[in-house]
């Protein structure tokens, strides 16, 4: 596997700290009558990766979508390295923050969709400094140089200058990568992000994930590549209908499931 | 080499006679000669063509043609700016923004541009004075005479803007639904603020759709400045008018503003073109293939050159 993060936040040290980076605590949503999430807790240690599988509206994308609040919960906290997503924490009270702060909040975690939703009128090279120049406010010229370097570690140093509407399905994807990682988060959220790529270019995506991986980024990956969770997960999250069924090592989720609706979900998908 | 299909054939080529299409060229003489008919007439006219040139250049048209040009440009930027405000209350979570930009919408579109000139020129009639102060109080920070205020310029400029900015409203609102919602989250998951994502991801995508029909608004708002001349603002019309009044050459004037007016909005066409090709870069190489190719391509696609009737 090559080394193909920017090494800012690769040295993670293997043994949990007494905090996790991520806190989920019973997160509800709802759309109209219909329970999405139902007092889901989930918590992530920082290094770990974590892949959640289930059925198709299972809420996965919405509890995903929750964490860095581009949903924002009914009920419920989400705690990012010791700070509520969306709140300032004064006086034993949390006050919701205005869009403006919760931007930058947002701005320490990253994610990566099914859809990659690069930007169409921006280079490769302009959506990966996107996020450090305007957000972070950081100089452009090194941002020039670590964007390179990523988008190197990712196989598309030579597109760098491409427009996305020229790439394969694969290779945006990589460069959504590139755009999430540049902004050195403290941890990635993957929402299917293989769903939407041809059979064939399936695997270059996983292989710069497997490699996020290797070098200790914690992840929190929404898929249906039983392989992908098998090799990479620490841990793997069963949801079914708005909660989590089970969670546990590969073995005790993949291979000896104790829950009836998980053996169930692990054959059809695996027929 | 076994099927027949793949066995070269033996037959000679016959000579082809290619369809001769008369009609084309039936057509094409009565246009010519109708053209030709149009001409001669006109030059029997009791008009003196040599006059217009003269026409053309004198200073009072020139007052006229700038006159036109300020007019219309001012009323179009305010009106693209107001239009953006207006689109971004309609599409606001604040449900009285919504509503007041609806109503906005739906009453200055709705009047006649003539309409609403003559109802600003006239404001004098119901508000004779126009302040600015604490109402029930004596305090009075602005206290001017409507007539003062509301001159010819003003009155058109209001007519023709406020109704050009409900267009804008809807333009610029199309505009913004157009760009997928996939771009502001992703633009939201890099941390870029409200104005960021409206500034940076949103706007330059909703432009490519913005920019065509605000340019042909703009050509209309070049011609429709013609309307101010019935309240006495002296653009071409005016202008024209103004000579003719002294001299009684209503056609040559006439046909000199006429002249103008093919000038500038040509000149808008092209610069409405040439922004639309600098905003259309995003699915687009750099030296990928240029527009006019894309549009011969384009062309070919709908007539395939097998089964073109003609070389
Ligand atoms: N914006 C929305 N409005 C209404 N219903 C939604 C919305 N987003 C998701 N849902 C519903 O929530 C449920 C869970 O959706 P989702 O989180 O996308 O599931 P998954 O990602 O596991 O397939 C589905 O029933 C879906 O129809
Ligand atoms: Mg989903």
């Amino acid at each position: 596997m090559t080394n193909i993060h920017p090494g800012t936040v690769g040295q993670a040290e293997p043994q949990r700290p007494l905090r996790p980076l991520l806190d989920a605590v019973r997160v509800s949503k709802h759309y109209g009558s219909n329970e999405v999430l139902k007092d889901v807790s989930l918590q992530v240690a920082a290094g770990e990766v974590v892949c959640i599988i289930g059925p198709s509206g299972a809420g996965k994308s919405t509890f995903l979508r929750c964490i860095n609040r581009l949903e924002v919960p009914d009920a419920g906290e989400v705690w990012v390295d010791g700070q509520a997503m969306g709140f300032e924490e004064r006086d034993g009270k949390l006050y919701e923050l205005t869009e403006r702060k919760l931007s930058k909040q947002r701005a320490s975690t990253g994610m990566v969709f099914q859809h990659f939703n690069l930007f169409p009128h921006l280079t490769v090279l302009g959506n990966v400094m996107e996020g450090p120049v305007r957000v972070q406010k950081r100089a452009s010229r090194t941002v020039d140089a670590e964007a390179r370097a990523v988008l190197e570690r990712v196989g598309l140093g030579d597109k760098i200058d491409s427009y996305p509407s020229q790439l394969s399905g694969g290779q945006r994807q990589r460069v959504a990568i590139a755009r999430a990682v540049a902004m050195k988060p403290l941890f990635l959220l993957f929402d299917e992000p293989t769903s939407a790529l041809d059979p064939e270019l399936v695997g270059e995506v996983l292989t710069v994930m497997a490699g996020l991986a290797a070098d200790g980024m914690t992840m929190l990956v929404v898929t249906h590549e039983m392989g992908f969770a098998r090799e990479v997960a620490d841990r793997v999250v069963f949801m079914a209908d708005g909660g989590i069924v089970e969670q546990g090592t590969v073995d005790e989720v993949l291979v000896n499931p104790r829950e009836a609706r998980t053996k169930r979900f692990l054959e059809r998908v695996l027929a | 080499m076994s099927t027949p299909s793949a066995r070269e054939s033996v037959r000679e080529l016959l000579p082809q006679v290619r369809l001769r299409h008369w009609g084309r060229w039936v057509i094409a003489a009565v246009i010519l000669v109708i053209l030709g008919a149009l001409a001669y007439g006109a030059s029997q006219g009791d008009i003196s063509w040599r006059d217009i040139p003269y026409y053309v250049i004198s200073p009072i048209i020139l007052q006229g043609l700038v006159n036109t040009i300020i007019l219309a440009v001012a009323a179009q930027v305010s009106a693209v700016i107001l239009g953006v405000i207006i689109a971004l209350m309609r599409i606001s979570e604040n449900p009285v923004a919504k509503w007041f930009a609806a109503a906005y919408t739906w009453l200055f579109r709705g009047l006649p541009v003539l309409l609403q000139i003559l109802l600003w020129y006239n404001l004098a009639l119901i508000f004779p004075r126009l302040q600015l102060g604490i109402p029930f109080t004596d305090v009075v920070f602005v206290d001017l005479s409507t007539n003062a205020v509301m001159t010819t310029f003003v009155a058109a400029f209001l007519g023709l803007m406020l109704n050009e900015s409900a267009y804008m409203a809807e333009i610029v609102r199309a505009g913004l639904n157009s760009v997928d919602r996939g771009q502001i989250e992703a633009a939201q998951s890099i941390g870029e603020t409200p104005l960021q994502r409206m500034w940076r991801i949103v706007l330059p995508q909703a432009m490519r759709v913005i920019i065509p029909p605000t340019g042909n608004d703009f050509i209309n708002m070049l011609k429709g400045t013609a309307m101010a001349s019935v309240i006495g603002y002296v653009e071409l019309i005016r202008a024209a008018n103004n000579i003719a009044s002294f001299n009684l050459q209503v056609m040559e004037t006439l046909i000199a503003a006429a002249f103008w007016y093919m000038v500038i909005v040509s000149v808008a066409s092209v610069g409405q073109s040439y922004l639309e090709r600098s905003f259309d870069r995003s699915d687009r190489a750099r030296g990928g293939p240029t527009r006019r190719a894309r549009r011969r391509l384009a062309r070919d696609l709908v007539t395939p050159p097998l089964v073109r009737s003609h070389p």
